[in-house]
């Protein structure tokens, strides 16, 4: 297949401005017959339903959760980035582009890229605009803290809840249009599938999660706005209910699915203490403002972190990249805390830790100033950890966090599939093979409020009188395989537990293909994941029935979904022959255990198209041109 | 360490729910009591039983996804935590835990321990945002707002819609989940201009959801996850005063919904 990016052509600057000037338009009165559904009321669902029912559009968000305020969006705490240069410290829309293709190890699309800086700054007037409580100085004006693999201070935050409040004020322009009658909004509702009719995403089969009813809804637009898949790894900093299902489906029925194996492991997670471990919880990267990373210098030093003299302690991202310091990007912090770690010298009691500490910081500043910055968060470690981070050095280690990879999205954030639009962290566009801290939010937030609502009308405008009926032969063939599906599961009454295989495959997950990846790790699994998937469908045992709320159906059809999802993250990297961002292949690395990439070769987005069950998925190629700026290796020295 | 639970178990919202009593297996007390609950719903599905149902998501305290009334008290033992921060450390080797729904009128239970927080959104729809349209607004440093004010804002914007104010209130009273969304955008500039409309249109629809009214006693800030003060409650009342005052005065008082 010909990936067609369809980025405007002319100058980088100029290129949004002159997609908007040629973007066809549909008139107010046409746009109230267009119907739009939208998947996902996170930041990126939630700000585009809102946007589009604005316009005059007829919208139906759909979300799993009870209310569309409690998509995990809610959870980022540190902030949002955006290229204000408020601090007067040489930040620029270009600084912000180039630290973001940097901090994506030149693996992101520089047009997409561009145009996320140039709305970041918009973003903040709106949500500032809707009464989110960012934090001020005392002057009034609007405070900013730095965040890693920035050497300026963009990132716009309201305490460590900066997700939250961004997400509330998207869920207030949300709720106002509901109130309006303009967006029908069915919570409780997953995505199970779904339709194409001639090529074209026009529908999608759901399942009320309260009484099992498996409903069609009929569109002339799908948007796709359901975070990542992080949670393939069943262990991670993701809410226990995200899920791939929905662009995973999408991908079983056309749409190309770009780079899975870029997968953000963030530095600072409080570390695992159990087998019974259900999640694992961030601290924010906001943390390495102030804290301290180090491990003892000597192997198995067991004394407690107190009786451990300055000079016997390695500040190791201090020492290695002295630039940049413990404010190194995620990909190269996790990976020196697992390096430190494999040489024996990891904290606390499983050896899977290190050091995040506060002591300079609070005899430099005061306790009160620390806690008014971080309070929240030293709160969070004490109930988790039974420990107090202002006497003793918080432990943390890197967990799954992110994924970059996603759907592939055009410029205008149409899939291949035309009508089906992905935004946020379910497309693959900004982030590369590594996102930077705070820019999550602002991605999620440009998607849904600023570039969407520009790109959508460009495939509306030729679609009038399109949408099929719900009658449709394309939807009864889609519904009949949902129930086809739902019927083994509660028929099957197998021996094991849906939580039992995630729990193996997330292992599994973990050790072939986590920080480090090898040939024969990837190899290895394989040949694991299709065992394990063939003893999922034979051997699950899903107790309860259909016509009502059952969390382990809910869990059975999403845990099938990570078990090819994750075969194809495990294909992805084998394929990809070399070192970049999160994907750390361990064969390609250079002299001092960086990231080695190989640019002649692998200068581009791989985007997998399924072939059907069983069938070894066909990879298709869209090259990085980089116009404007010269690929480098990254140095944080 | 083991515990036992006592359990609500309730098919539907129709039919009639009841307690059960189950032992738990072998506990570590870093376990969280969510994960509690986990494990004791692996064993049910092995024994062939339908696993407890209830409500959770992010376990960290922020989406407001989980409920549950622990011993009598919404989300446990502990102030300033929700459900799923809370750990098997607060607990005895042996202890019995009563494990019940969030209850109040408005929020009729789904199945076991799962309620369905629906008006809260239906208030919020009411009246709880500022209305701006995308794209249409100033730059964000054009409205400077002193660090007090923005501070004050932060506190009531905390709320996470969890519901456990009304669970614990004899009233079924959401005047601090009101108060505290009201207190937010009438103490800020940005939302001057609807701020009687935002105070009268929520109190009405808080009314119309069945809620109740506040009888000063409040529980509701006692269990509140993020201990979200009181004082908002007296903010809702004053703003709804002079909001009812102000409006008498007009000589057609606006009843259109915004």
């Amino acid at each position: 297949m010909k990936l067609d990016a369809k980025i405007p052509s002319g100058p980088l600057k100029e290129k949004w401005e002159k997609y908007i000037a040629d973007s066809k338009l549909v008139n107010p009165t046409n746009k109230r017959k267009y119907d739009i559904i939208v998947v996902g009321s996170g930041l990126a669902g939630g700000s585009a339903a809102a946007t589009l029912a604005e316009l005059g559009y007829r919208v139906k968000c759909i979300c799993f959760h009870d209310s569309p305020r409690r998509a995990h969006s809610i959870a980022a705490q540190g902030g949002v980035n955006a290229a204000k240069n408020y601090q007067n410290d040489g930040d620029s829309v270009y600084r912000l582009f180039y630290d973001t293709v940097k901090g994506g190890d030149f693996r992101s699309r520089e047009a997409n890229v561009y145009r996320l800086a140039q709305v970041s700054s918009n973003i903040i007037d709106q949500c500032a605009a809707q009464g989110v409580p960012f934090a001020r100085e005392y002057g009034g004006l609007l405070a900013n803290r730095s965040f890693g693999g920035a050497q300026v201070s963009r990132t716009f935050y309201a305490r460590g809840q900066t997700g939250q409040q961004l997400l509330l004020g998207a869920y207030s322009a949300l709720s106002r249009q509901i109130g309006l009658g303009t967006v029908e909004m069915l919570p409780y509702t997953e995505m199970l599938d779904l339709v194409v009719v001639d090529g074209h995403a026009k529908g999608i089969i759901t399942r009320n999660l309260v009484t099992g009813e498996i409903d069609r809804h009929a569109a002339d637009a799908v948007v796709l706005a359901t975070g990542g898949y992080g949670n393939v790894f069943n262990l991670s900093t993701y809410a226990r209910n995200s899920n791939a299902t929905a662009i995973w489906r999408a991908h079983k029925r056309g749409a190309c699915f770009a780079n899975p194996c870029y997968t953000q492991i963030h530095p600072t997670c409080i570390p695992v203490s159990g087998e019974y471990q259900s999640k694992l919880t961030l601290m924010s990267e906001s943390l390495r403002n102030d804290g301290r990373i180090w491990v003892p210098k000597k192997v198995g030093d067991k004394r407690a972190p107190g009786d451990i003299p300055e000079d016997e302690r390695d500040y190791y991202l201090e020492r290695k990249y002295p630039s940049f310091g413990n404010l190194a990007p995620r990909d190269i912090s996790s990976r020196a805390a697992k390096q430190v770690c494999d040489e024996g010298r990891g904290v606390g009691e499983t050896g899977l830790g290190v050091y995040l500490d506060f002591e300079d910081a609070i005899s430099r500043l005061g306790e009160s100033v620390i806690r008014e910055r971080y309070g929240n968060l030293f709160d969070i470690y004490k109930e988790i950890t039974n420990e107090n981070a202002y006497e003793v050095p918080m432990r943390i280690y890197p967990a799954v966090h992110y994924t970059m990879g996603g759907l592939w999205v055009d410029y205008g954030l149409m899939s291949n599939l035309p009508g089906l639009f992905v935004l946020g962290e379910a497309n693959f566009s900004d982030h590369g093979a590594n996102r930077l801290g705070a820019s999550a939010l602002m991605q999620g937030l440009a998607d849904g409020y600023f570039v969407l609502p520009n790109t959508i009308n460009n495939y509306l405008a030729g679609q009038l009188g399109n949408r099929p009926s719900t009658d449709h032969a394309s939807f009864d063939e889609v519904e009949d395989e949902v129930k086809e599906t739902i019927n083994h599961f509660l028929n099957n009454k197998g021996k094991r537990s849906v939580s039992s295989f995630h729990k193996e495959l997330g292992n599994l997950m973990w050790t072939y293909c986590g920080m480090g990846r090898t040939k024969e790790g990837l190899t290895k699994a394989l040949e694991l994941i299709p065992q394990l998937r063939e003893e999922f469908w034979k051997n699950v045992n899903i107790p309860g029935e259909e016509g009502e709320w059952n969390q382990s159906l809910e869990k059975a059809g999403r845990v099938a979904d990570f078990m090819e999802l994750g075969e194809l993250l495990c294909r992805d990297a084998l394929t990809r022959e070399e070192s970049c961002g999160g994907h750390f292949r361990e064969e390609h690395q250079t002299g001092d255990g960086e990231a080695l990439r190989h640019d002649d070769e692998f200068a581009s987005v791989f985007a997998w198209e399924y072939q059907g069950k069983g069938k070894t998925p066909l990879l298709n190629k869209e090259s990085l041109e980089y116009e404007n700026i010269q690929m480098a290796t990254r140095n944080y020295k | 360490m083991k515990v036992k639970i006592k359990v609500w178990r309730q098919k539907n919202q129709e039919s009639k729910g009841g307690f059960k009593v189950y032992d738990s297996p072998e506990l570590n007390s870093n376990m969280s009591f969510l994960e509690m609950l986990d494990v004791i719903n692996e064993d049910l599905t092995d024994q062939g039983e339908e696993p407890i149902a209830f409500d959770h998501d992010c376990r960290e305290g922020i989406c407001g996804t989980c409920s549950l009334v622990i011993d009598g008290k919404p989300h446990g033992p502990h102030q300033g935590v929700a459900t799923c921060q809370t750990y098997m450390r607060s607990f005895e080797d042996g202890d019995i835990i009563t494990v019940e729904p969030f209850r109040a009128d408005p929020f009729p239970i789904i199945k076991d321990l799962v309620v369905n927080r629906k008006p809260f959104d239906k208030i919020i729809q009411a009246g709880g945002f500022v209305t701006v349209r995308t794209g249409s607004a100033p730059d964000a440093n054009a409205i400077p707002i002193s660090k007090e004010v923005a501070d004050t804002a932060m506190d009531a914007a905390a709320c996470i819609g969890c519901g456990a104010c009304v669970a614990a209130c004899k009233n079924a009273s959401a005047m601090l989940f009101v108060g505290a969304k009201v207190s937010q955008l009438n103490g800020l500039p940005q939302g001057q201009a609807e701020k009687d409309n935002r105070v009268l249109n929520m109190v009405a629809a808080m009314d119309e959801a069945g809620f109740g009214n506040c009888t000063n006693q409040y529980e509701c800030s006692a269990v509140c996850p993020k201990l979200i003060t009181h004082d908002f409650i007296s903010q809702l009342n004053r703003d709804f005063v002079a909001a009812t005052v102000r409006k008498s005065f007009k000589s057609k008082p606006s009843t259109a919904k915004l």
